[in-house]
């Protein structure tokens, strides 16, 4: 009989050409898609063309995406996107993203079908983890690992241990997948989950949509992880079968396979989480907040800039305007995303509700444009980072909450639910 | 090899944001980098830093964004050295890909204080700070990453592979 595997060991053996694989050993493995963006590509690209290499490994296999400050903020960040565009037609790179096809990396490559189950996907970004709700093993890296995967179609990876992580109960009105994930790391802490992968699995995260799983394994390395992960089931078939261009694997973990921690929550008792400054841990349930008057509620990210995202805030925005000190920021998260809202009305919601509506850009959410913090200033956010100075000045404030949350939010001028309104 | 520098503290969980806030990530020269580096903590930390000084942190140094911008902040700062009580996977991994030599070593955030001098012995992970007598041992470099050092960063070492 085999050896009991998990999931992501099963697929890191798959790309290493091995049966099995164990916690702890270092391997080589194929990736299926190496991916950076305007702030990290550019180092990547440096390296590259220092290396004399004629050409890359598979012109298919690299995804480059200008997201982090474009609509270009400034000189500098147009050269760096002058180099990434430059690369992309020299070496015929299938997948660079020009503006008006651009999106927020991790919601554009698993709507464009870049990403599949049973992938190895690395990315020059943190929040690569996100695809590992589509059932793949995906994990950010710096740039000198993607000019290497680049190069070689490879990388190196420790086998992480895993920790499963089971859901159950009833999930309340307005509790979203980001209130499970900030509610998790709440639980285990920012460095609860270091170099494991977290298995989201349960009856919930069997009823959960593909929007909420993705904000899930989205924030995995705001607990450590090198990874989230769940399991594929009809509900990642029925998004994945019209996207896919290509074939791909579904794994699942044996039932006997061995995990470094079992963690089990009940969601009955869960309400939505707000996390204070100045780390995602800092969760607290929505009814323990007290007054905290906001300036800024900004909805997007590739966290949380879907359209079920965008949906949720438009029910709690429509026919409401925003308190009159507040600004409002909705980010779409990419071109499809934006014309679906606009499709649907959302967007005469957030107007009417004298919100504005940006073009896809992760600009907010790690300060750097499009809706900056000054001294002082607090914001609600739907983004995944509450660190010192995150969103602008050093002496600002960002509460990480759902979109509901932060519709409320800016309804009622400070944290609050829904249900206040 | 052997590292010895004046000891710069700093705490628990110190993320890439404070090491090189996300304004400054619009250039990849290391030196421009160093400017800034630590900025979200201490704004005045690029200025008083002198070549080969060395950081000693508590536990998840690193954490956050996949930037390299950090460790190249830290190096284009003139930091010989980062140890902590524990890093951050990514950070950890691009330290060692990009040459930022680091240490992961318990104790050291109580054992060690702030202007302390300290030298790394990086073949055999000794930890001395001189100014209080205090010893430690490191972690040690798993073998593979080893090799990485030994050739000189990620990129040496896989073109070095290709070459043979």
């Amino acid at each position: 009989m085999s050896m009991p595997q998990t999931i992501t060991e099963k697929i890191l053996a798959a790309h290493a050409g091995r049966d099995t694989v164990v916690p702890g050993e270092l391997i080589n493995v194929r990736i299926d898609m190496a991916l950076a963006n305007d702030i990290t590509a550019p180092i990547a690209i440096d390296l590259f063309e220092k290396s004399h290499v004629e050409s890359v490994f598979d012109p298919e296999k690299i995804a480059l995406v200008p997201d982090h400050f474009v609509p270009n903020k400034d000189i500098q960040s147009a050269v760096q996107v002058q180099a990434m565009r430059a690369f992309a037609r020299k070496y015929h790179i299938k997948h660079f993203f020009e503006l008006g096809e651009m999106g927020i990396e991790h919601v554009l490559l698993p709507e464009q079908g870049l990403v599949l189950p049973g992938d190895v996907v690395i990315g020059a970004d943190s929040h690569t983890c996100t695809y590992g709700a589509l059932g793949s093993f995906a994990t950010g890296v710096g740039s000198t690992d993607i000019a290497a995967a680049m190069i070689t179609g490879e990388t190196w990876f420790k086998v992480p241990e895993s920790i499963k992580f089971v859901y159950h109960g009833r999930l309340r009105k307005w509790v979203s997948g980001k209130d499970l994930i900030l509610y998790t790391i709440g639980d285990i802490g920012v460095d609860g989950a270091t170099y494991k992968a977290m298995e989201f699995t349960g009856d919930v995260i069997k009823g959960l949509a593909m929007s909420d799983r993705m904000t899930m394994a989205n924030m995995a390395i705001e607990a450590g992880a090198k990874s989230g992960i769940i399991a594929p089931d009809e509900v990642t078939l029925d998004y994945i079968r019209p996207r896919a261009k290509r074939p791909f694997e579904c794994y699942t973990s044996d039932p006997d396979a061995a995990y470094a921690d079992v963690r089990t929550y009940d969601v009955s008792d869960i309400e939505p989480q707000v996390a204070f400054p100045y780390l995602p841990e800092n969760t607290r349930g929505i009814s323990t907040v007290g007054t905290v008057p906001i300036d800024q509620a900004v909805i997007g990210s590739c966290t949380n800039g879907r359209i079920e995202d965008l949906r949720v805030a438009a029910r709690v925005l429509n026919g409401r305007a925003i308190d009159k000190n507040m600004r409002l920021i909705i980010v779409p998260a990419t071109p499809a995303i934006y014309r679906q809202a606009m499709a649907e009305g959302l967007l005469e919601v957030f107007l009417a509700a004298k919100g504005i509506v940006s073009p896809p850009t992760c600009g907010p959410c790690l300060g750097g444009f499009m809706g900056i913090l000054g001294p002082g200033e607090r914001a609600v956010s739907t983004t995944n980072r509450n660190f010192v100075g995150r969103m602008g000045h050093s002496s600002s404030e960002v509460y990480l909450v759902s979109p509901a949350v932060a519709a409320a939010s800016a309804v009622l001028g400070r944290i609050g639910s829904p249900e206040e309104l | 090899m052997k590292i010895e520098g004046r000891v710069w503290k700093f705490g628990d969980n110190i993320d890439t944001d404070v090491i090189i806030p996300a304004p400054y990530l619009v250039t990849t020269d290391t030196g421009e980098l160093g400017k800034h580096c630590m900025e979200g903590v201490d704004a005045t930390f690029a200025e008083k830093v002198r070549p080969g000084d060395i950081i000693v942190a508590g536990k998840n140094f690193g954490c956050g964004s996949s930037r390299e911008h950090a460790p190249m902040a830290i190096k284009g700062a003139g930091i010989s050295c980062v140890i902590a009580e524990s890093f951050a996977r990514i950070f950890f991994r691009n330290a060692f890909n990009m040459g930022l030599s680091i240490s992961e070593c318990s104790g050291v955030s109580q054992g060690i204080q702030e202007g302390d001098q300290v030298s790394v012995d990086q073949d055999t992970g000794e930890i001395i700070d001189h100014t209080n007598g205090k010893q430690f041992f490191a972690n040690p470099i798993p073998p593979f990453m080893r090799e990485l050092l030994e050739a000189g960063g990620l990129m040496s070492y896989i073109l070095n592979k290709r070459r043979t």
